[in-house]
């Protein structure tokens, strides 16, 4: 019996010629990552452990972005323990305001995630490799602590869940809405403890930006991890920027899923999620009239450069609607650069909105764009959760980056031929 | 180890936004994040509950975000065990790693209501409903698993291995 690439890359990993579902194995670690909310829990554990430095420097990342640029004191704080351990341990990958960038799009660009690596990170999206073809997953501080340690981290192998997109993309159509179709197909939980593997012929034309973004919201599923094969596109993206050795791994033909899943995207409009769950998903067509605070351009799910295209397109000579704030964070310094190049910031600026600086913020709650009691936002961020963007009775609806532009404009939720 | 207590029950779905919010995460001492333990599901969480309490809900518990903030605020805030039809990966994995009890065990939840007293032997995954006067069995965790919950958690176990030299 075949494996599947997941298997492939944990048997590699673990020293095994073969591993199967449900398997527990001690696996080699490529890179372990934290962030500036995560890492201050492990290095308390880190220091518990009894070693006094990390397996390998240039093996561990850590990206202040979460509540950078210091959002208060005790953000400040943290952010102040980590740049300290960082340069205690010198930590290579240890990356400062001004040349940082949102954790999930600054790695894959800096080439310190590649194709078959093993990559956890203390933050849940870190499942955004996948579409490197890295088994990339979302631990805790706990395991970062005991990763940075040894080098090393325990995984049940799991079963793969195989979803095939085949067909005609519809106009304004991207990855956003292929992966919030599926959630609101198998529900928040759908994928609990299994990998997610993406294919189909609409994958292969996927560029590398919708792949990250599907495989991004892979744990919004419950998903340990959510791959995509590596082909040309993979090999042209990771080609000038890999600075070391890397393994590309493939499905056997008769590897066992857990489950194959294929939808017909010809059938698929833009999709919005409502509060407060990923799953609660409706297409364009059947929102409705939903009045908005607020439009969020940006995170590590839709903040790289070919989604703030996408936004100037459907913002270029208008303006957003007058109760509206814009808020448009790009995802890294280089992406933020390469906007500016392009002419995107004037669009956007002469648009109204808010440029920020690479930042996690308004994503999670934290800062640059907080909602208040009965505020209603429109984000192309990955959780609706209550409270997720600020007060507990605000609201945040998900959707790809041209339906919040659009939704801006028109100070309700639209998708984009409503102003094109 | 013996847990007994009062039983607070939820739903589907509670996320680790609702557990511990993210306006809290500031800071990592769990002393802290203990207060606003579940303040954005139920405000008034912290404040009702005693000491020991447990928490039982149905599907998908922990998911969202791999803040270990959440399972360090329900330990904190005294909660003495989480039972659940199943959680989400990365907080089943923290709960292990930071030494949270928690059993998967559908019949259990649905067994039990809201107030009832419930005792809970961890190591062999016996549930007693003291209200109801009903047992429950909680599937026994993978062998690794039990051997980090018998060291006291993930960095007690590494560190373990690293004195040794394993």
């Amino acid at each position: 019996m075949g494996m599947t690439m997941v298997e492939k890359i944990l048997a590699a990993h673990a020293g095994e010629e073969e591993v199967k579902p449900g398997q527990l194995v001690n696996a080699k670690l490529d890179l372990v990552l934290g962030n500036d909310v995560t890492t201050p829990v492990a290095i308390k554990e880190f220091n518990k452990i009894g070693v006094e430095q990390v397996f390998d420097q240039d093996r561990i990342a850590i990206v202040p972005d979460h509540f950078a640029p210091n959002k208060d004191i005790n953000s400040a704080e943290q952010c102040k323990m980590i740049r300290e351990f960082a340069h205690d341990k010198e930590i290579t990958n240890y990356f400062e305001i001004g040349e940082m960038g949102i954790e999930h799009c600054l790695l894959p660009e800096k080439g310190l995630v590649l194709p078959g690596d093993i990559v956890i990170g203390a933050d849940s999206h870190t499942c955004t490799y996948g579409a490197l073809g890295a088994l990339a997953t979302g631990v805790g501080s706990t395991d970062m602590a005991a990763g940075m340690a040894t080098g090393e981290a325990w995984f049940k192998v799991p079963e793969t869940i195989k979803f095939v997109y085949n067909g005609q993309l519809q106009e304004w159509v991207s990855g956003k809405d292929l992966i919030l179709y599926t959630i609101g197909d198998i529900g928040v939980d759908g994928a609990l403890y299994k990998a997610m593997e993406f294919t189909g012929e609409v994958i292969e034309d996927f560029s590398m930006a919708n792949r990250m973004t599907m495989s991004n919201m892979a744990i919004e599923a419950g998903g340990k991890c959510g791959l995509i094969e590596p082909d040309e596109t993979t090999l042209e993206y990771v080609k000038d920027r890999a600075q070391r050795d890397y393994t590309v791994y493939k499905s056997d033909v008769d590897a066992e899923y857990a489950e194959v899943i294929e939808y017909d995207v010809s059938e698929i409009e833009p999709q919005v999620a409502f509060p407060h769950l990923p799953e609660n998903t409706k297409g364009i067509s059947e929102v409705g009239e939903i009045k908005i605070d607020q439009a969020v351009i940006g995170s590590c799910t839709n903040g790289r450069l070919e989604d703030l295209r996408i936004a100037a397109k459907v913002l270029e000579g208008q303006k957003k609607a007058d109760h509206i704030r814009l808020i448009i964070f790009p995802g890294t310094q280089e992406i933020y650069r390469q906007a500016m190049h392009e002419g995107l910031i004037d669009i956007f600026l002469d648009a109204g909105a808010a440029v920020s600086t690479p930042t996690c913020g308004p994503c999670l709650g934290g800062h640059m764009g907080i909602l208040a009691k009965g505020e209603r936002a429109i984000a192309t961020t990955n959780r609706n959760f209550v409270g997720r963007m600020g007060h507990p009775e605000s609201e945040v609806y998900l959707s790809n980056p041209a339906v919040a532009a659009a939704s801006a404009i028109k100070g309700q939720i639209v998708g984009p031929r409503e102003v094109r | 180890m013996e847990i007994k207590g009062q039983v607070w029950k939820y739903g589907d779905d509670v996320d680790t936004d609702v557990i511990i919010p993210a306006r809290y995460l500031n800071t990592s001492n769990p002393k802290e994040l203990a207060k606003h333990c579940m303040e954005d599901i139920d405000e008034n969480f912290v404040d009702k509950m005693s000491n020991g309490d447990l928490i039982v809900a149905e599907d998908n518990f922990g998911c969202g975000s791999s803040r270990e903030h959440a399972p360090l605020a329900i330990k904190a805030a005294g909660v003495s065990c989480v039972i659940a039809n199943s959680f989400a990966r990365i907080f089943y994995r923290n709960s292990i790693n930071i030494g949270l009890p928690i059993l998967e065990c559908p019949e259990a939840v649905a067994g039990i209501a809201e107030g009832d007293q419930v005792e809970v032997d961890v190591d062999s995954g016996l549930i007693k409903n003291l209200t109801k006067e009903e047992e429950y069995q909680a599937a026994a965790f993978p062998e690794f698993m039990q051997e980090l919950i018998d060291a006291g958690g993930l960095v007690n176990y590494v560190r373990r291995r690293v004195k040794n030299n394993e």
